[in-house]
């Protein structure tokens, strides 16, 4: 299925339709719009991402923000508008309704596509999640207009006031810029940990206006049914996007015995662990600690590397975090290219060696204060 | 029951360098494969046609005309028919006309015989959008199941499936009606090998080749680059700049003096970290 020559450069062509004039029916769009999104009465923490990311993009455009909350009645739609407000938000657009207690793609896409048609937005913004690029999907086929996907960069082109939306292509080895010209909304995803959370402001004078909306949809419209809902044991799950340190471990480790020595320093340093895919693929970990572009993206205040070659399929997935130490025996490896520090040595010596100073030093620490 | 299963031939994107001066995708020598993501949707089609009597699994392809490898190699595994989309005008399609274009040729694929299942990739790997199912699903008014991690039943008589679908922070078990579209999860089946029978059969057999008339193709302004929405601005390579670490001093040196010195270096750089670490450890 083609989206090839998104990827490939029909660079020229593209150029030569540089400036282009808006269709006068389009002119009418204005303004920047989140979708919202919860599960069990939190906002991901995706949506205030995009907001923090939407906010500029009104400001560049000097319209307003708005933010799209879908809820089943009873399920804080209200407060999630609020709080969309602390994170930058102008106004929101709130549709309740029973058929939203779960996620289903029939009623959130109606919902989603009449409040377009309705109100108009020139810009949409979802998370990258599951529920996002399933609802993404549906919504811009409907309105027939263009969709980015996984979007790493979002800005305004001032040529045509148009969405600027650069995403990697080719596993991550180029980057591309996509401009959606006369169509409206201009629609794009973007994965969650892309952007920083932005620091909402509670005491702000902004006024939240909430717009009620309704579906418009009972049940019986609705052929899908969720029979139940199996939440995931996050007792013992990786909780990488949000993790302070991350010690990673990659195929130089060899074996799933030596992945081990991982373990013993993320234990020391109170830090989660993650791999790079073959490590993930030799099931040595849990899928969920892939680290990389089909994998987790992640920010950490620090990463280790250990046996990780730096491959671009990993780098996009940690490139963002404040210090990188990386450890691996070629002097070559690409990782030593955007790592903060670098140790040219044996991982499986280096590691406890490693564990073994922080342990020293932080018993130290502990003994001081 | 009839599978329609959609694929697409893409370069095998760990092969692919990108040319260090003229930052253009190096395709000589990089092998084209079946995105990997359509193998799932494809094995999860031949698994139901094992144990469903009478079912036959069509692959459906749009793309250039040596995207036939691609349907060769999923005739080999096991598919019963085979159809090529191709035609110049579908070129510098983005998902919207993509999604257009294919659901054309499932309707006309519904003509000889309807369909009750399209599987199609979660997502392909020079692409990734994700979303040409959703579009799909969208134009043909399938009911839409992306994220499957598993098929728990079907029943042909009540029309009826239900699966399991990965949602944020769970799994939501969904109760449907046929035809629908479904998109797999990675990790959910692995691809089966080719029996000899089915290779040799795979190199004789006729694929059906069609044009976007064949194709059903009604608004020609809705396929290639006249249909879609999105352009590509510029295409660029990442990281311009490289930063090089900078390296601790290994030279004849023990790992306990390596670590040593990382760590002093590491705390004096980064005091804030201490901290960080200090109550992170408790
Ligand atoms: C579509 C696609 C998506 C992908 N997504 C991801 C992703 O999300 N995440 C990801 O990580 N990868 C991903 N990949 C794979 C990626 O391209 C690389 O293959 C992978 O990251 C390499 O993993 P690695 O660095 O562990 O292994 P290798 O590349 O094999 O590197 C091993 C490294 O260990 C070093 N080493 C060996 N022995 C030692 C030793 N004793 N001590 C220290 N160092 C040692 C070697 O010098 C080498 O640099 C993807 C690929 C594709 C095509």
């Amino acid at each position: 299925m083609s989206e090839q020559n998104q990827s490939i450069p029909p660079v020229k062509k593209a150029a030569g339709r540089k400036k282009v004039e808006l269709d006068p029916r389009l002119i009418a769009y204005k303004g920047v719009w989140v979708f919202i999104e919860h599960e069990r009465g939190e906002v991901h923490s995706v949506s205030w991402e995009l907001l923090g990311e939407g906010r500029k993009l009104a400001d560049m455009l000097g319209v307003e923000l708005a933010g799209v909350v879908m809820a089943a009645p009873g399920e804080s739609g209200a407060r999630f508008c609020q709080e969309a407000g602390f994170y930058g938000a102008d106004l929101c657009y709130l549709i309740e309704d029973p058929v939203l207690s779960d996620y289903r793609n029939e009623p959130f896409t109606k919902g989603l596509t009449d409040l377009v048609n309705q109100y108009q937005p020139e810009i949409l913004l979802l998370g990258a999640t599951t529920l996002g690029r399933d609802l993404a999907g549906s919504v811009a086929t409907t309105l027939q207009t263009g969709l980015t996907a996984d979007c790493t960069g979002l800005t305004i082109d001032p040529e045509n006031r148009s969405l600027a939306a650069t995403r990697p292509t080719f596993g991550g080895s180029l980057l591309c810029t996509i401009l959606t010209l006369n169509y409206r909304p201009q629609m794009a995803t973007v994965r969650p940990r892309v952007m920083p959370t932005p620091i909402p402001a509670p005491d702000t004078h902004r006024t939240m206006r909430i717009i009620p909306h309704t579906l418009g949809m009972v049940e019986t419209d609705i052929i899908s049914k969720v029979l139940q809902f199996i939440p995931d044991n996050t007792q013992n799950k990786a909780q990488l996007p949000f993790a302070d340190i991350i010690v990673a471990g990659g195929r130089g480790l060899k074996n799933a015995d030596n992945f081990k020595l991982v373990w013993n320093l993320a234990k020391v340093l109170g830090a989660e662990v993650g791999a790079s895919r073959p490590v993930v693929q030799a099931g040595w970990v849990d899928t969920d600690r892939q680290v990389g572009q089909s994998g987790k993206t992640v920010r950490p205040k620090l990463y280790i590397a250990a046996g990780i070659s730096g491959a671009v399929q990993h780098r996009v997935g940690m490139e963002d975090s404040d210090v990188i130490i990386a450890i691996n025996n070629d002097p070559n490896a690409p990782i030593f290219d955007f790592a903060t520090y670098g140790i040219v040595g044996n991982a499986m010596q280096i590691l406890p060696a490693l564990t073994e100073a922080f342990r020293q030093n932080l018993a130290a620490a502990r003994l001081a204060s | 029951m009839h599978i329609v299963v959609c694929i697409k031939q893409v370069p095998d994107s760990s092969q692919i360098r990108v040319h260090p001066v003229t930052n253009t995708i190096m395709r000589q020598g990089v092998p084209a494969i079946i995105n990997p993501y359509d193998l799932l949707a494809l094995e999860e089609a031949l698994r139901l046609k094992d144990c469903i009597a009478g079912t036959t699994v069509t692959v459906l392809t749009m793309g250039p005309p040596q995207a036939e490898d691609a349907l060769r190699k999923a005739l080999s595994f096991g598919a019963d028919h085979a159809i090529l989309v191709t035609d110049r005008a579908f070129a510098g399609a983005d998902t919207l006309a993509t999604s257009y274009a294919i659901a054309a040729a499932i309707r006309q694929i519904e003509k000889k015989e309807p369909v009750d299942l399209v599987f199609a990739g979660k997502q392909t790997i020079d692409g990734d959008t994700a979303q040409v199912g959703p579009g799909v699903a969208k134009r043909l008014n399938l009911n839409l199941l992306t994220y499957v991690s598993k098929i728990a039943s079907l029943d042909l008589d009540k029309r009826e499936i239900i699966i399991h679908r990965r949602a944020e922070g769970g799994v939501q078990v969904i109760q449907t009606q046929i035809p629908c579209l479904i998109t797999m999860l990675e990790g959910s089946n692995e691809m089966r090998f080719a029996s000899m029978d089915n290779m040799f059969r795979a190199a004789r057999h006729p694929l059906q080749i069609w044009n976007k008339d064949a194709a059903g193709i009604e608004d020609p302004a809705k396929i290639g680059l006249k249909g879609s929405p999105t352009v590509v601005s510029k295409v660029f390579a990442p990281h311009a700049k490289t930063i090089k670490a900078e390296q601790i001093d290994v030279e004849r040196k023990t790992s306990k003096e390596i670590a040593t010195a990382m760590l002093s270096k590491l705390f004096r750089e980064h005091p804030k970290l201490h901290a960080e670490i200090a109550k992170l450890a408790g």
